[in-house]
């Protein structure tokens, strides 16, 4: 069946110091409540907003980066509603209704040899958190934290283009490593980035669901409301074009209360920030500004290091990991066994989009690996095992290493007692082993284990085989 | 000369030389304030250290330090600029116990010079009427006839100095809200070019149209004070980017030469004989000093009310959305609330008229109605912005009354809010164009005061200052009420 899926993205400017219109903390987490505010942020009487001339910079830099249209010229307008978070009850913002006023519009972006349009991109403020006591059905009251009241949002709108919600999540990947790259937005930090979907059937009524709190979730939500809608239509029920909210805990989008009229925003242009005009100038020195971006590196890591494609592409959907790849290759040569230990290896230890930052482990660890697995000095096997205990306590390989080589059992006589007593109790296997290779190696993995894994393995093999030719 | 009718420059002067005490000036202006406030009642809050600030400056000036150029100058500030730590409620029962955490930029300037916070005066609820009488904290009379209105919304701006209860003010004009009280209270108040004065500070009306300006008993203190206050400010935007500049350098040069229009649209119909025959003769007086004068015809003025007042109470309704009881001012119980109820509780105490105009405000930007009136609204403003700026390339000037009428009885249009929205016909093009505009005392009719109106083109506060000092010196009209 034919879908249309179209996105609503907020990201937080998180490489900001300061808020967009005052110049309290861009970085409000982990504060206690209501105290990352001052008279701006906070609407008091008599206040005006300061525009924040490095957030236009990031969202022009954004817009460029997403191919948009740059019109030179930027207004901001008032979006006004009665919310308790929103402390002049109304919210700055642009709006492209009555004359283009937003940052950037018209672009898109290309992914998996997919393209998707962009509409807009903007800048708004971010308004306050509501708290409550328990959860919002058992509290008794509200309370509102103003911590986040103005930080600055760039909210990216794309015409509805996506037919697969697996394309959705592909292009948020893309979408986050730019961001991440750009150094603008931290995508990992708990409600740096936020999405609404619109969500239709061919021919059906739209339905947006919003509160979707991260960009891991957003894949998930589209593919319950499809099958919602597609449920509906089974049942010869109408799809009602509504705004559905993601229910992170019961995994479903559930109605969200419905209003009792259609808002009306009364937009007007904001008085207090005249017209921000972009010479050519700025949007010149922002281009030759701009660092690496993540397909021209994927590109340069198959040139410059002998990457596959798809090994590239893994590394850069995440700037951690890129890093981390590069830092590596610099430290040990071979680049292509570098980024195959990453990729194929350490990304087992991980989920995708908690990445590797969280496990001890770091690029000098990675060198060494790859070197003394090419110097023969450990065998593959073995490095995985390192792999396995650097990951949790961060040591080198080589102390890793020696670790294992003390432990070992090498002991001849001990080994020998050892596998005496696996013949002892596996008469069976033992029989079966004359003939059956493979109960070679179950019988050596009996060995390993009762030494709990310290019996060397090579030597164990040649002394089962060679009980195993005494047997007559 | 009585110390409570000396112009500002000379009373800094004096406190300067040592030969008036700050302290002794000061403590006369609260016992003035003590005598007749009863009567006026020009101010809502009464500044409890500005004896300490007086003694201070008496101790500076015995140490030979730099006082500035309004040292110890007794000042009214209209109740809708932020004072630190001094209550500024904008007449409204929504801000009734506020005390704002900062100052305006303005009070953070005139203080550097020395001047003298004496208290927060009387205004329109949120300076949204032309009478002060629609204050929550009850209605300024003026001092030339107690029985009337002094104007407004800076009523208790106006009512302060020709009543001697302050040397200078401070007003803020959105639609003509400092010269119409200036014009009712004979006394000088000057709306400036917009972005010449920071509105950091001043509680927002009509954010597009408003600035603070200076009012005073002369045009030589409005210059002074002016030079004290204008200039960019890095904490508005819409400031322009300029220096202050010392305003009274020039004031002296007259107005030979000039060429002055006098504005038809502004002088003719609804326009009371008497205002109009004494703005006639005010005319011929620039005539004598000079001046060419010639009738001037603009014809977009016509639409200047209707474009101003959608524009005005549009931005009013967003501006005065944040009064909804939950982060100060007014503090009720929210108990038992839903917090949308919680909002009509608190907003229910905002007076009638500050509610008709956020109504009519919210109407204008409602999604269906936005291109029918604040579009067009905005339309005729630059409309009226090209026409003005097309005549200020052929005259230096341009003279109106400021008021049509005279000032009226207390109550006589509370009830019409038709007939007083009229009354701002004359004021509200300046504000519309953005460009300065100054009332000075024209005439006395009856014992009531007529204010000339004087606007020039954008950053043309000099010569309107210069005008404006010209004209007081052939036209000496009483500037102090004895109340």
């Amino acid at each position: 069946m034919n879908v249309k899926i179209g996105l609503e993205i907020h990201c937080q400017l998180t490489g900001l110091k300061s808020k967009l219109f005052c110049s309290c903390s861009a970085d409000y987490r982990g504060r206690d409540p209501n105290t990352n505010v001052c008279p701006i942020c906070l609407g008091l009487p008599g206040t005006l907003p300061l525009l924040n001339k490095k957030a236009l910079e990031y969202a022009t830099m954004i817009s460029l980066v997403l191919n948009c249209r740059t019109p030179g010229i930027a207004t901001f307008y008032r979006k006004n509603y009665y919310y308790p978070d929103l402390p002049k009850n109304f919210q700055i913002t642009q709006y492209n209704a009555h004359e283009i006023s937003s940052i950037g519009m018209d672009g898109y972006v290309e992914f998996d040899s997919k393209k998707v349009r962009i509409r807009r991109v903007q800048l708004e403020e971010d308004p306050g958190r509501l708290v409550y006591e328990g959860s919002m059905e058992t509290s008794l009251y509200t309370l509102v934290d103003y911590n986040r009241a103005g930080v600055a949002l760039v909210e990216i709108v794309t015409e509805p283009d996506f037919d697969d919600p697996k394309d959705v999540r592909l292009f948020l990947n893309k979408l986050a490593s730019i961001l991440e790259h750009l150094g603008v937005c931290d995508t990992r930090l708990e409600g740096s980035v936020r999405c609404d979907a619109n969500v239709s059937l061919a021919g059906g009524r739209k339905v947006e669901i919003k509160n979707i709190n991260s960009f891991r979730e957003v894949e998930k939500a589209i593919m319950f409301e499809i099958s919602r809608q597609k449920s509906l239509g089974m049942k010869g029920m109408e799809v009602r074009s509504e705004t559905r909210h993601w229910d992170d805990a019961r995994r479903v989008t559930a109605q969200s209360r419905v209003k009792e009229e259609e808002q009306d925003y009364r937009y007007f242009p904001e008085p207090d920030i005249p017209a921000v005009n972009f010479n050519d100038e700025l949007i010149r020195s922002l281009k030759s500004a701009m660092p690496e971006l993540p397909d021209a590196r994927k590109t340069r890591f198959v040139e410059q290091f002998g990457l596959s494609e798809q090994v590239a592409q893994v590394l850069i959907n995440d700037k951690y990991l890129a890093d981390f790849f590069e830092e590596g290759a610099k430290l040990y040569g071979n680049a292509r066994e570098v980024a195959n230990w990453i990729v194929t290896d350490l990304k087992g230890y991980t989920d995708e989009f908690d990445g590797i930052r969280s496990l001890k482990i770091r690029p000098l660890h990675i060198a060494e690996l790859a070197k003394l697995v090419d110097q023969s000095v450990i065998s593959r096997t073995t490095a995985k095992q390192i792999l396995q205990e650097i990951v949790k306590n961060g040591e080198m390989p080589s102390e890793v290493a020696k670790r294992f080589n003390a432990a070992q059992i090498s002991d001849k006589q001990t080994l020998i007692d050892v596998i005496d007593n696996v013949f002892e109790t596996e008469k069976n296997a033992v029989q079966d082993a004359r003939q059956n290779e493979k109960t070679v190696n179950f019988l050596l993995g009996t060995v390993m284990q009762l030494t709990s894994g310290r019996a060397d393995p090579k030597l164990a093999l040649e002394l089962i085989r060679k009980k195993l030719a005494n047997i007559t | 000369m009585d110390q409570l009718t000396l112009g500002a420059n000379e009373l800094a002067a004096q406190i300067k030389s040592g030969s008036v005490s700050a302290e002794d000036y000061i403590a006369k202006i609260f016992d003035r304030i003590k005598n007749i406030e009863k009567s006026v009642h020009a101010y809502i809050s009464l500044n409890d250290s500005a004896i300490e600030e007086a003694k201070r400056i008496d101790k500076m000036v015995k140490r030979g330090e730099r006082v500035g150029r309004l040292a110890g100058v007794a000042v009214a500030v209209k109740d809708n600029i932020c004072t630190k730590g001094l209550r500024t409620t904008c007449a409204s029962k929504m801000l009734e116990d506020y005390v704002p955490p900062y100052n305006a930029t303005v009070i953070d300037r005139l203080q550097q010079e020395g001047a003298i916070i004496i208290g927060k005066a009387n205004l329109d609820e949120f300076a949204m009427g032309s009478t002060t009488e629609f204050s929550s904290f009850g209605p300024t009379r003026n001092p030339w006839d107690l029985t009337r209105v002094p104007g407004g919304s800076s009523g208790g701006s106006a009512a302060s100095l020709a009543a001697q209860e302050a040397a200078l003010a401070l007003g803020s004009d959105t639609g003509g809200s400092i010269r119409c009280p200036a014009s009712f209270c004979s006394n000088v108040g000057l709306k400036p070019t917009y972005g010449l004065v920071s509105r950091f500070g001043l509680v927002s009306f009509a954010n597009s149209l408003e600035l603070i300006g200076p009012m005073g008993r002369s045009a030589y203190d409005v210059a002074l004070m002016l030079s004290c206050i204008a200039g960019r400010d890095s904490m508005d935007h819409t400031t322009l980017d300029v220096d202050s500049v010392d305003y009274t350098a020039k004031i002296k040069q007259g107005v030979k030469g000039l060429k002055i229009g006098i504005v038809r649209e502004m002088i003719s119909d609804g326009v009371d004989d008497t205002v109009a025959k004494n703005v006639h003769d005010a005319a011929s007086k620039f005539n004598d000093l000079g001046a060419s004068i010639e009738e001037v015809s603009i014809s977009s003025l016509q639409y200047a009310l209707a474009s101003y007042y959608t524009i005005a109470m549009g931005e009013a309704s967003s501006n005065l959305a944040r009064y909804d009881g939950i982060r100060y001012g007014l503090n009720m119980n929210p108990e038992g609330f839903a917090w949308n109820a919680y909002y009509t509780k608190a907003r229910s105490n905002f007076g009638s008229e500050v509610k008709r105009r956020i109504m009519i405000g919210t109407y204008v930007l409602s999604s269906g109605y936005y291109g029918k009136y604040y579009l067009k609204a905005q339309q005729v403003r630059t409309l009226i912005r090209q026409e003005l700026a097309g005549i200020f390339r052929k005259l230096d000037l341009l003279i109106a009354p400021t008021m049509p009428v005279l000032p009226f009885k207390i109550g006589e249009r509370i009830d019409d809010p038709l007939q007083l929205y009229m009354a701002d016909i004359d004021t509200v093009a300046a504000n519309l164009a953005g460009i300065p505009a100054i009332s000075v005392p024209c005439a006395f009719n009856d014992g009531l005061p007529i204010g000339l109106q004087i606007m020039g083109n954008h950053l043309s506060e000099e010569l309107l200052l210069r005008a404006a000092y010209a004209f007081e010196q052939v036209n000496d009209v009483n500037r102090v009420a004895s109340v």
